[in-house]
């Protein structure tokens, strides 16, 4: 069952040396259950796509239809609260001055969700979830590690029970050990809760790991959209292979592959 | 509480500014009870002692009617601080809201509200207090409004300045796409990172107040005889100078104290809320 469909999704910012086209004619489908990730380089688009299916931006052209409905320019609380968001930089994704409970609670305020007095104990529940204690409801954002913040960004985004769930870069400013745990986590969540992901990164060792299917953005165009196999062992299109060769070598095999398709090109 | 007092303790400036800032605030609230002629708060004559020069009855010496110059001051303390926390309270509230609102709804909000704050702005400060008083009448009250009108503007820009950087920050972006209201993003999620800065400038500009409204009444348009002030102290001292210097020097010491008081004070707590980060 298709939950997201972009259809001919065009996005132009108007600059002063003129038009750029950030998103140019994109048009895909992601299943109900599963997780897209997005690749490209910076500035192929990706972020304004993300920004575009979250509702931060309205497109130039084309529409976005979510399970069945076409979404308006105009949000609403519906659809806001269904499409939830994971940001990179864990860093300023939490407001310095309020503790990590209230971070955790604004979904719950703003959408109503279970009577008030009980509101806390589901953000204990929701911490607890992604794998921080309890306690930690009370602390400020400068007293938690990166990988922890970005646990926060998580179960922020996952109290407000959306069923889509776009990740823009979600581990890239963590550290190997800390990404490869937090990766875990969202893949745990999404098989426990039945979430869908537009997982974007530029990481293809992440989209190994994450991604039941790949789109491969360069310039604004998607130019390959497969299953996440297909697009490691047989790319198509050449943009795609010189992004798997410029992944960094981690072992034999690996290199094997990468010597194999670059006979290819 | 315990660690700002001890970010403050370990810089001697900070601790000098506490130090004068406690001493201005004790003088005033307890005036009746310090100052040894209470009843010299008024219109009161004593010509035995007229125009005395400090000694061990008139410590700081008396004026030309024989009140007691110390006494005054304790009394001219209260209506300075009064007038300063007054003229905050109502002016950093109206800036603050109008900041917040520019700063974070920006399009036609931010143009409209800020270049209203340019005007003001662009008015210098003292004429435009001085403007305000010429259509009222001088007293107290209306003195307190003047400084108003000329002060909220800079808490306008301050907060204005904060909050369109605060904008970009991931945690708004957060709390928009969960769809918060934008009252609860620009108050409760903006504000609370404006108001270290906000502090800081209440404490600093506590001092400023008291120069602008000594300067009014300097001027004759703030408050009115007999009632003691530091600026119609100076003022009236400055006619029999250089004999009788201690009409003049000792309210202007005073005036001079609680700004250096208030202005080290304000530094400190820059460091000690700054550290909060």
């Amino acid at each position: 069952m298709t939950l997201l469909s972009v259809q001919n999704l065009t996005k132009t910012f108007q600059t002063p040396s003129g038009p750029v086209h950030a998103v140019r004619d994109v048009s895909f489908e992601v299943e109900r259950g599963e997780c897209l990730a997005v690749v490209g380089e910076s500035g192929s688009g990706k972020t304004t796509l993300a920004n575009m299916i979250l509702g931060i931006l309205g497109a130039t052209s084309g529409e976005i239809r979510f399970d069945g409905a076409t979404l308006p320019a105009k949000r609403g609380p519906v659809h806001r609260r269904a499409i939830q968001f994971v940001q990179q930089n864990p860093l300023s994704a939490l407001n310095p001055k309020r503790n990590i409970g209230a971070s955790v609670r604004l979904g719950l305020d703003t959408y109503a969700i279970g009577p008030r007095a009980d509101r806390w104990l589901k953000v204990e529940e929701a911490l607890e979830e992604v794998g921080l204690p309890r306690e930690m409801r009370q602390r400020a954002p400068s007293s938690l590690s990166g990988g922890q913040r970005q646990r926060v960004g998580i179960a922020r985004a996952l109290a407000c029970e959306p069923e889509l769930v776009v990740l823009d870069e979600p581990t890239s400013a963590l550290d190997v050990l800390v990404q490869a745990r937090v990766l875990r986590l969202l893949n745990d969540l999404r098989a426990r809760k039945k979430l869908t992901y537009v997982f974007i990164t530029h990481d293809l060792a992440v989209v190994r790991n994450v991604a039941d299917r790949v789109a491969v953005f360069k310039a604004g165009q998607l130019v390959e959209l497969g299953r996440t196999e297909q697009i490691f062992s047989a790319p198509e299109h050449p943009y795609t292979r010189s992004l798997i060769g410029a992944v960094p070598v981690v072992d034999d095999a690996e290199l094997e592959l990468r010597n194999k398709l670059a006979e290819g090109t | 509480m315990t660690r700002a007092l001890r970010i403050i303790a370990a810089n001697p400036l900070s601790l000098t500014g506490l130090i004068l800032v406690l001493a201005i605030v004790l003088a005033a609230l307890f005036a009746p009870w310090i100052a040894p002629f209470p009843t010299h708060n008024s219109a009161v004559v004593d010509f035995a002692y007229a125009n005395s020069a400090p000694n061990g009855r008139n410590w700081m010496g008396t004026d030309l009617v024989g009140r007691d110059i110390f006494s005054r001051i304790l009394y001219a303390y209260r209506i300075s601080l009064g007038l300063g926390i007054v003229v905050l309270i109502i002016a950093t509230p109206i800036g603050t809201i109008v900041g917040l609102l520019a700063g974070y709804l920006g399009g036609w909000t931010e143009s409209v509200l800020m270049r209203l704050v340019d005007v003001f702005l662009s008015i210098p400060p003292l004429v435009l207090a001085i403007a305000v008083l010429g259509v009222l009448e001088p007293t107290l009250t209306n003195a307190m409004i003047a400084v108003t009108v000329m002060w909220w503007p800079w808490y306008a820009r301050l907060v204005y300045s904060i909050a369109r950087s605060e904008r970009e920050e991931g945690y708004v972006l957060a709390a928009e796409v969960i769809g918060a209201p934008t009252t609860h993003i620009a108050f409760r999620e903006i504000l609370p990172n404006c108001l270290p800065a906000i502090i800081t400038k209440m404490t600093l500009d506590m001092g400023f107040v008291i120069i602008i409204a000594s300067s009014l009444s300097f001027l004759g348009l703030g408050v009115q005889p007999p009632t003691p002030d530091l600026g119609s102290m100076v003022a009236e001292g400055a006619r029999y100078l250089p004999d009788s210097w201690w009409m003049t020097v000792f309210p202007g010491l005073a005036i001079l104290f609680a700004v250096f008081g208030f202005n080290l004070l304000g530094d400190g707590l820059r460091d000690v809320l700054g550290a909060d980060e």
